[in-house]
């Protein structure tokens, strides 16, 4: 809420005891009781050796180093497969709760980390500057319901991404850390203008949250002993609490693999892969794999050519992965066109990556996507009803 | 090093003072600079304290009991005098040694291999690093805040950032000139911006050639730096882009260059006015359009009176602005004298930055410091990254300042600021403090960081016996409003600041 809607809401006398979401609670069509884990790979993940086209010869022509042998691709079909080290994601994928999707980005691609995920994180044109996450322009145009802890949860860093500008957003390094500061906040009262009924908003949500928060469940899973494998740990202790959450965002970095390439994308995928293994374990454990949509991001991919350090440059479109009980897996998208490559030999895009975004806001929610989207998107038809 | 600051910040104007030229001739200029300014009913009042509290908390960082009183016998004009007469002036905090060292070229990275490649881009975050510290060391002891929070102002308006520019050296020039013409005149700056080798680099202008014009810079020097969206077309930037080809830096000097033979010497129309346009001409038909000055007048209001600026009173001071050929001083002075500005309904309407919140609470309470690597990360923790501001738009602040994260982060740095005596105890006995993880991204980062926390200091005791006998005045200095929650009865002392400076409205300026 900018300050003149405050002043427009404040103003009216009809207005007597104002909560937060309340104006809103009792038409929220959105089924926010179906869970969003988006996973963020920072760094630009190479979507080439992540979903390998094997059989197109001018993939191992472009990359003499750095190409993933025929025979150690895991074959989704005769043309696709995944790297080897995303082998604890073949269980999903043969079950047909994988859907793969190929070609992901969007027109005017930038090869700035910075401005590209500033693009993803508020779902603007690349011409266009917007302020606000598109997650949190998403939960104000209808918000979870006021007993939610939260909208979402950022976990593991403070960086709001795609929930930035989102007043019941939270982010916590671990639930036990947040719980410790929450102490801070206190919620009291209105405000006498709209900078100070921000802040004491923001204050109530984060005891509201901190209120719901507590619980620490024992799980049958196993947690990977790495940072993704603990933010997974957090996602499934939030998910656990029964707090009420719409979405959590989760991230894994170091993707950016300018030199040695090999050896690290190898690794960080299969932290990736067990860590989402374990997040399906642990939430199948809950009995909520069903009520769950896990959504892969990256703020793009990395060029075909291989560079001369065994590495990748910045690049565009690039493959993306969502999973649940409810997707129905597969490929989708268009496999990567390395003969038509653009100026900067970079990948042409087939799928909008906000084609995505109206996919979760559509196809997972049933809420209407066009004020967080700002224009209308197609969604992926990857959701079983 | 060790920055003491147990005088008040308008004790170095002293020091000041006894500089050359003295002060005296500048204060005279000045109110000649000002124009005719009706002589309004406050014209003889003196402000008072809580105006004169009002007046320093929004145009500098924060202040205590004496420099409010030094200010609360002064009418409004005398103020803004006083204020605008030490700007201007040169950083008092020396810059680090490699901003005067030879232009490392900005193709030094081509041709390393891999291990000498990360050798120097080490060398150029800690770099980096050491520019953020040498800013914020000169927040802190400058002895003209307005001249900082102006810089920064710039910074915010003619956005560049590191993480693209990757060139420290740039970086130290492009803010030298936002504060060389920090309250001078906004079009020289706009002319020394569009030149400025970071910004070529930040906007692209070094890729805009003819026959292949690259929009950036034309696009966002209209949306952003002059006119504010809609007030424009997209042709006007495609034939603005056309008239800035050419302009580009030659990278092994680090300076601007004009390439003649890829400028598109072409007739060019830009917003009516047609001919063959170069850059400069681009520039000066944008400073010509009366919205240029409307759109700095409002954005200068948004920084100094209220979020929402008052169409009349924009239209007054953008007149100012355009009149004077946009001299930045005669706006600011006539924002800074208006009703608008002291009027009760725009009083602690404003959140503060994270530099406004960290600069300003060491400040105003005369914490003496060490280095200032807890206070660099501090505010890039709260989402104020210095020299790298998230996009072309700058930090949006306002509201967008806090959410659950940066308004716990904002409480736990006070709380620890103002426990930091008892913290020195805890460290001594081996355990209380952490560095945290972005510490580790500076060389030695984390047992530095440990150390300057130790440097920290807090004389509570000297700092509040400066409201003995006016316990009353204590929370009027330090809270722009009245707290959220008031103090429990016979709370004082050190736990009174602790309550005051946790409460909400503290928050505000």
């Amino acid at each position: 809420m900018n300050r003149r809607e405050f002043l427009n809401a404040v103003g009216a006398a009809t207005v007597t005891a104002w909560t937060p979401g309340m104006a809103f609670a009792q038409r929220t069509g959105a089924g926010y009781d179906r869970l969003l884990v988006l996973v963020e790979l920072k760094g630009g993940n190479d979507g080439l050796n992540t979903v390998v086209p094997y059989a197109d010869p001018a993939y191992s022509g472009l990359r003499p180093r750095l190409a993933i042998p025929r025979d150690q691709v895991l074959q989704l079909d005769p043309q696709a497969g995944f790297h080897p080290a995303l082998e604890p994601l073949m269980a999903s994928w043969k079950s047909h709760e994988l859907a793969v999707v190929q070609g992901v980005g969007y027109p005017g691609a930038n090869l700035s980390h910075f401005r590209s995920i500033d693009i993803w994180d508020t779902a603007s044109n690349s011409n266009e500057y917007l302020t606000d996450g598109w997650l949190a322009r998403a939960f104000a145009a209808s918000p979870a319901p006021a007993a939610f802890a939260a909208d979402a949860v950022v976990v593991g860093g403070a960086e709001m991404g795609p929930l930035r500008g989102g007043v019941r957003a939270i982010a916590l390094a671990s639930p036990e850390q947040f719980l410790r500061q929450a102490r801070y906040a206190a919620p009291a009262g209105q405000g006498r203008n709209a900078a100070l009924h921000h802040i004491l908003r923001v204050e109530e949500n984060i005891a509201q949250a901190a209120a719901r928060l507590s619980g620490n469940r024992a799980f049958a899973t196993e947690f990977p002993t790495n940072p993704f494998g603990n933010a997974v740990r957090t996602t499934a202790q939030l998910v656990a609490g029964e707090a009420g959450i719409a979405a959590v965002k989760i991230a894994l970095g170091g993707f950016d693999t300018h030199s040695g390439q090999p050896g690290r994308h190898a690794q960080l995928l299969k932290a990736l892969a067990e860590g989402l293994a374990a997040l399906k374990l642990a939430l199948v454990e809950l009995n909520r794999w069903d009520s769950t949509l896990v959504m892969t991001y990256s703020e793009f991919g990395r060029r075909p050519r291989e560079n001369l350090s065994s590495g990748t440059d910045h690049g565009t479109a690039s493959a993306h992965f969502l999973l649940g009980g409810r997707v129905k897996g597969g490929l989708y998208g268009m496999p990567p066109a390395l003969s038509r490559l653009d100026g900067n030999g970079n990948l042409p895009f087939a799928v909008d990556f906000r084609d995505l975004y109206a996919t979760v806001l559509e196809r997972w929610w049933g809420a209407d996507p066009t004020r967080a989207l700002k224009a209308r998107f197609a969604p992926l038809d990857v959701v079983r009803v | 090093m060790s920055h003491s600051r147990s005088g008040f910040f308008w004790r170095p104007f002293d020091s000041l003072r006894r500089g050359p030229g003295g002060s005296i001739p500048v204060l005279t200029l000045l109110g000649a600079l000002s124009g005719s300014v009706p002589s309004p009913a406050h014209a003889a009042v003196p402000l008072g304290f809580d105006d004169a509290r009002h007046l320093l908390n929004r145009t500098s960082y924060a202040a205590g009991p004496a420099d409010i009183e030094a200010f609360a016998g002064l009418t409004r004009e005398q103020a803004v005098d006083r204020l605008v007469a030490w700007t201007g002036q040169p950083a008092v905090t020396p810059p680090p040694a490699w901003a005067a060292e030879p232009f490392e070229s900005l193709r030094r990275f081509r041709g390393m291999g891999p291990e000498e490649r990360k050798l120097a881009l080490r060398e150029m975050y800690q770099k980096a690093f050491e520019l953020q510290s040498w800013w914020l060391t000169e927040m802190l002891v400058t002895p003209s805040p307005l001249t900082e929070k102006m810089t920064l102002f710039w910074h915010n308006h003619f956005v560049s950032s590191q993480q693209k520019v990757r060139s420290p050296q740039l970086m130290y020039r492009q803010n030298a000139l936002l504060r060389r013409h920090a309250l001078g005149n906004f079009g020289d700056l706009l002319h020394g911006i569009a030149r400025d080798p970071a910004m070529v680099i930040y906007l692209d202008s070094a890729s805009n050639r003819k026959g292949q014009p690259n929009e950036n810079f034309a696009r966002e020097v209209m949306e952003l730096f002059t006119l504010g969206e809609g007030h424009y077309t997209e042709r006007d930037v495609k034939e603005a882009a056309r008239a800035f080809t050419g302009w580009g830096i030659d990278p092994d000097r680090g300076e601007f260059v004009f390439r003649p033979r890829a400028h598109d010497d072409g007739v060019k129309t830009v917003l009516g006015r047609t001919g063959n346009l170069d850059g400069n001409a681009v520039l000066g038909i944008l400073l010509a359009q009366p919205q240029t000055a409307e759109f700095v007048a409002a954005k200068l209001w948004r920084e100094f009176v209220s979020p929402d600026p008052d169409p009349a009173e924009v239209r007054r001071v953008a007149a100012v602005l355009r009149e004077s050929g946009y001299e930045i001083r005669p706006a600011l002075r006539v924002l800074l004298t208006s009703d608008s500005f002291y009027a009760p309904e725009n009083r602690a309407v404003l959140i503060k930055s994270p530099v406004e919140l960290v600069v300003g609470t060491l400040r105003q309470f005369s914490f003496a410091t060490g280095e200032p690597l807890p206070f660099v990360l501090g505010v890039a923790a709260l989402g104020q990254n210095l020299f790298a501001p998230p996009n072309v738009r700058g930090w949006p602040g306002g509201e967008m300042w806090i959410n659950s994260t940066t308004l716990l982060a904002r409480k736990a740095f006070l709380d620890r600021l103002f426990r930091v005596e008892e913290m020195r105890a805890m460290a001594a006995g081996g355990g209380g403090v952490e560095a945290p993880g972005m510490a580790a991204r500076v060389a030695d980062g984390r047992s530095r960081y440990l150390q300057a926390m130790l440097d920290v200091q807090f004389d509570g005791g000297k700092w509040l016996s400066q409201f003995d006998g006016r316990p009353q005045l204590l929370q009027r200095v330090v809270l722009a409003s009245a707290p959220v929650t008031e103090p429990p009865p016979g709370v004082q002392g050190m736990e009174l600041i602790r309550h005051l400076v946790l409460d909400p409205a503290y928050q505000l300026k």
